[in-house]
């Protein structure tokens, strides 16, 4: 079983995101540190592309400001060495396929391994193109996270089939932002996925109060968190470390007694 | 490997929120594109409403003061709106209005393709939402209020360049929230598969049109036919009938801006390089970390990092020449044409033209090259004045 597998043996997960390199690199390590203290199950590092066309406005905005702040790969890689160094929270890549088929899918994953990221999402890479990048993440022992949507439908059985890590649930259609409404049909999706697969599913995609993650970790098992996470960085900045722990603990405390 | 690829090119790098989506969407193309009705449909269109077949005009005095090759203009800028746009508009929105969509959006640059959406959305009485790079809304204002005199509602986008890029990406971020009673209607031969194909099967009536037009007026194949590329639509359709036949170059001109050795160009097989985006692997303007480079050219409808991948394919395969033009040599020939045949063409266009003007005097007499006039040149008038310095009021 990999090691974002047995995260969710304990319980049910809260997962949050955050845009790295907003607003410095320092920052991110600081504040993954900080949410892994307070409660976080796995961390999503959002890696900034400058297109991001399945994010709301929050992401976006976060990516820009992280591209002009010198984001780079191999910043990163070097911040996560440092994270690496006081916490084994799991963590996860999440970017779109443009800048890691640039580096390099072999040095790219490679690079995971050694840093003990095991697990990689992309929303630009469907089922049909996982071939993409499958092989060579597998050769590297990092779980490619698949998503199934409100619009799956038939398709979530070969989805599920294939899953490893867990299954992210979109909650709703359209991109990432904190919204008040969710599709109708997540328990349907949520209990097809079930029929056809042992990998957890957790459910992102507008999710920002704690009875919004409690009703998600009711569902499925675990919850995701993005832009409000990502807003509240952009609101403080440099000064978000208190405001995360606080949201953080909060959010994790909600979907524990879902 | 997936369906949908041109070579190692193409394919469906998309959300998994549109995949559904472009499955019924190229279940319902292979199923009207073979239906007669639907067939008859689209020509009669064609025919009535958007005036094909469109005129190929031998350019008398240009290949006089050219001295080399006759110059044929294929004259898409006389077909309704002004542009080959509405060749794809119209097939799209058929296809949309016989799967029962009502809705339709699209990404636009220049606005052509834009205004030929609003068009079709106003004849065939459906809604119409079209994202224009704010950027863009400035440069091409006049499209902006041809869009909204049409029925549709313009959203200026503000992120990142605020030009064609962008405005494809909100395009696909409002899709992905709403596809049930909508269809987004791509506008270039880009984007993840099925689009590459719909798009240049709607475009190939140029070449179609244009290859008859030439065996019957010089009663052999021309030695180069000429576009200009962005994502490549009215090159696509320009170039289709005419790629079996070995003997006819096909010639794509990419915007170079102010030149392929500067940050300010457009020219994507001159300067990008393979990548992942908008849908489709294939060439793209990107910087050292892979993130998409800011792509600059005078002209709106050039103006993207990206080509499609079926030309991309044409490229690698040796098949066709992609050759850069500069801003200065598009305006250059934008006005020589204006002066020599009293025809004002897209900016656009005259990157083709620009292309023709330095090959044709090498050429023999008893040779033809064939270039698409894409659009029509009205909505650059007054950027070209500024570009001019003349100052104009309206």
């Amino acid at each position: 079983m990999s090691k974002i597998q047995t995260a969710f043996e304990k319980g049910k997960c809260f997962i949050p995101f955050i845009t790295a390199g907003d607003p410095s690199l320092d920052k991110t390590v600081e504040y993954v540190l900080t949410m892994a203290q307070a409660g976080a199950d796995i961390i999503e590092i959002g890696i900034p592309f400058s297109d991001p066309t399945a994010e709301g406005a929050v992401i976006q905005e976060a990516s820009l400001r992280a591209l002009q702040a010198g984001f780079t790969m191999e910043g990163l890689f070097e911040a996560v060495e440092r994270i690496r160094e006081k916490s084994k929270v799991p963590l996860i890549f999440m970017t779109y396929i443009n800048p890691v088929f640039h580096y390099g899918y072999d040095a790219f994953f490679e690079k995971c391994q050694s840093l003990s990221v095991d697990g990689f999402i992309s929303p630009d890479v469907p089922f049909e193109e996982k071939e993409e990048i499958a092989g060579i993440a597998q050769k590297y022992g990092v779980d490619v996270i698949s998503m199934v949507s409100p619009t799956s439908r038939e398709r979530i059985r070969r989805i599920a089939e294939d899953a490893e890590g867990f299954v992210y649930v979109v909650s709703s259609m359209g991109v990432t932002g904190v919204r008040s409404e969710f599709s109708s049909n997540l328990k349907e999706t949520v209990t097809q996925l079930k029929k056809y697969t042992e990998v957890p599913c957790a459910i992102g995609f507008g999710i920002s109060t704690p009875e919004q993650a409690a009703q998600m970790a009711a569902i499925a098992d675990g919850a995701i968190v993005g832009s409000a996470i990502v807003r509240i960085v952009a609101d403080k900045k440099e000064q978000a470390g208190e405001a995360l722990a606080d949201y953080v603990s909060k959010m994790k405390n909600a979907v524990r007694g879902a | 490997m997936n369906k949908g690829r041109f070579g190692q090119f193409g394919g469906q790098y998309i959300s998994e929120t549109l995949m559904n989506e472009l499955y019924h969407l190229e279940e319902q193309y292979e199923y009207y594109k073979n239906d007669p009705d639907f067939n008859e449909e689209l020509d009669r269109l064609f025919r009535e409403y958007a005036g094909r077949p469109s005129l190929l005009y031998y350019a008398k005095k240009m290949t006089e003061d050219l001295g080399g090759a006759r110059i044929y203009l294929k004259r898409e800028d006389l077909n309704h709106t002004g542009a080959h746009k509405i060749n794809n508009v119209l097939g799209q929105a058929l296809l949309a209005k016989k799967m029962g969509k009502t809705r339709l959006i699209a990404e636009t640059g220049a606005g052509q393709h834009g205004v030929a959406t609003a068009t079709a959305a106003a004849l065939f009485g459906m809604e119409c939402e079209v994202f224009m790079g704010k950027h863009d809304t400035e440069r091409q204002a006049l499209n902006v209020y041809r869009m909204e005199l049409l029925g549709a509602r313009v959203h200026a986008v503000t992120t990142g360049t605020q030009t064609l890029k962008d405005a494809v990406n909100d395009a696909m971020r409002e899709w992905s929230s709403r596809v049930e009673d909508t269809h987004y209607v791509l506008g270039s031969v880009m984007g993840p598969h099925p689009f590459p194909t719909i798009v240049r099967d709607f475009q190939s009536v140029i070449s179609r049109e244009a290859r008859e037009q030439i065996l019957k007026l010089e009663g052999k194949l021309p030695a180069a036919v000429v576009a200009c590329v962005g994502g490549g639509s009215n090159a696509m359709g320009m170039f289709y009938n005419f790629i079996p036949d070995e003997g006819v170059r096909l010639i794509g001109c990419e915007a170079a801006g102010r030149g392929i050795d500067t940050p300010e160009t457009a020219a994507t097989i001159a300067t990008g390089k393979l990548g992942i985006f908008h849908g489709m692997k294939s060439y793209f303007c990107q910087d050292e970390q892979g993130q998409i480079a800011p792509v600059y050219s005078i002209s709106a409808g050039l103006d993207y990092p990206g080509i499609g991948p079926e030309h991309a394919y044409l490229y690698d395969s040796g098949r066709a020449e992609y050759v850069p033009v500069t801003d200065d040599e598009a305006v250059e020939a934008f006005e020589y044409l204006a002066k020599t045949e009293g025809i004002i063409c897209a900016i656009e266009s005259a990157h083709a033209l620009a292309y023709v003007k330095k090959i044709a005097g090498s050429m023999s007499r008893d040779q033809s090259i064939i270039v698409c006039l894409s659009g029509r040149g009205d909505k650059d008038v007054a950027a070209i004045a500024r570009y001019k310095g003349v100052d104009l009021h309206e």
